[in-house]
């Protein structure tokens, strides 16, 4: 197992209290398994295949609009702020359906989701910013909806 | 929360108070149908915010086909005020709420001081005589006589050459 240091946000962000990690420290480069169920047996899934999993729901071309807030209502039920591969791929799946406003509404949702960490929000847009000016969709600052 | 619109009406039917104003009939919300709601949980809700759509909107829709690089903000902006209410700041605003909540604790509870009052007055039976300052201290005098508890409790703290407390 290779330590990977220098990375600062690893793999999705776990915002639960159980793991207390401050963001600022780079986190060894195991296989942390992401459900906090305790299975004595049973395979944990890793956080690789969490975000290929969501990645491939949403990247599925025929997604109807019902199963995109499925996803992303289950997503932002999650513990955690969902990878910017993920977002990439909900955001492709909102352009299929000609859907702008649910593409502004999930980036809200994942800002709200950092809650106190106010540095995820602008990794996530930095990371995002090939696939928004390539989509057209404006952040919700661009928009001037962020502020009430 | 659901998006009840409620009316004075509401209030009334709840306690039962008859009001010389008829009251507003409040929207009933059909549940069997798709709702909307903002949650900062649920940031797409089961359907648009207006699902009635004028022409203006109807041809933004048909614009939103197209390149969204297009558009311009307004029209951004318009789009999403037409499938949400409010935005996650508006969702997250403070209310006065509590203010309301403070004052109903303390209304009622004036409320209570209240009936206390008339309780006091309109309720209670005579006041005994036994609590009559006379009564109590020719009551004091004969436990002392009878020497109640001399050893450790009562009497043992009358000093009864003196006759005073210890």
């Amino acid at each position: 197992v290779s330590i990977q240091c220098g990375n600062m946000f690893r793999a999705v962000f776990r915002l639960s209290a159980t793991g207390a990690r401050s963001l600022t420290r780079s986190r060894p480069c195991y296989s942390a398994p992401l459900a906090s169920r305790c299975y004595s047996h049973g395979k944990v899934e890793t956080d690789e295949e969490f975000d290929s999993r969501w990645v491939t729901y949403f990247s599925k071309p025929d997604l109807d609009a019902w199963e995109l807030r499925k996803g992303m209502n289950t997503l932002i039920g999650y513990d955690l702020v969902p990878e910017p591969k993920i977002l990439d791929s909900a955001l492709r799946a909102c352009r299929r359906l000609n859907d702008l406003a649910s593409a502004i509404r999930i980036l809200e949702a994942v800002k709200d989701k950092a809650g106190p960490h106010k540095d995820i929000y602008p990794y996530l847009i930095q990371e995002l910013k090939p696939t928004l000016t390539e989509l057209g969709i404006s952040t919700p600052e661009e928009l001037g909806i962020d502020k009430l | 929360m659901m998006e009840w619109v409620v009316r004075g009406g509401d209030i009334c039917t709840l306690l039962n108070i008859f009001v010389s104003v008829p009251p507003e009939v409040s929207e009933s919300v059909d549940m069997s149908q798709p709702m909307y709601w903002d949650r900062v949980d649920i940031p797409l809700p089961d359907r648009p915010y207006k699902d009635v759509l004028t022409d203006a909107d109807k041809s933004l829709k048909q614009k939103e086909k197209g390149p969204w690089g297009q558009l311009t903000k307004e029209e951004k902006i318009a789009l999403y005020r037409l499938t949400f209410c409010k935005t996650y700041p508006e969702m997250k605003q403070q209310t006065a709420e509590w203010k309301t909540v403070m004052g109903g604790i303390f209304f009622f509870l004036g409320f209570t001081g209240l009936v206390i009052w008339w309780q006091s007055v309109y309720v209670y039976p005579p006041r005994p005589r036994t609590f009559d300052d006379e009564w109590k201290s020719q009551q004091l005098k004969r436990m002392l006589d009878m020497r109640i508890n001399p050893i450790q409790g009562f009497s043992a703290k009358w000093d009864y050459e003196k006759g005073q407390w210890k």
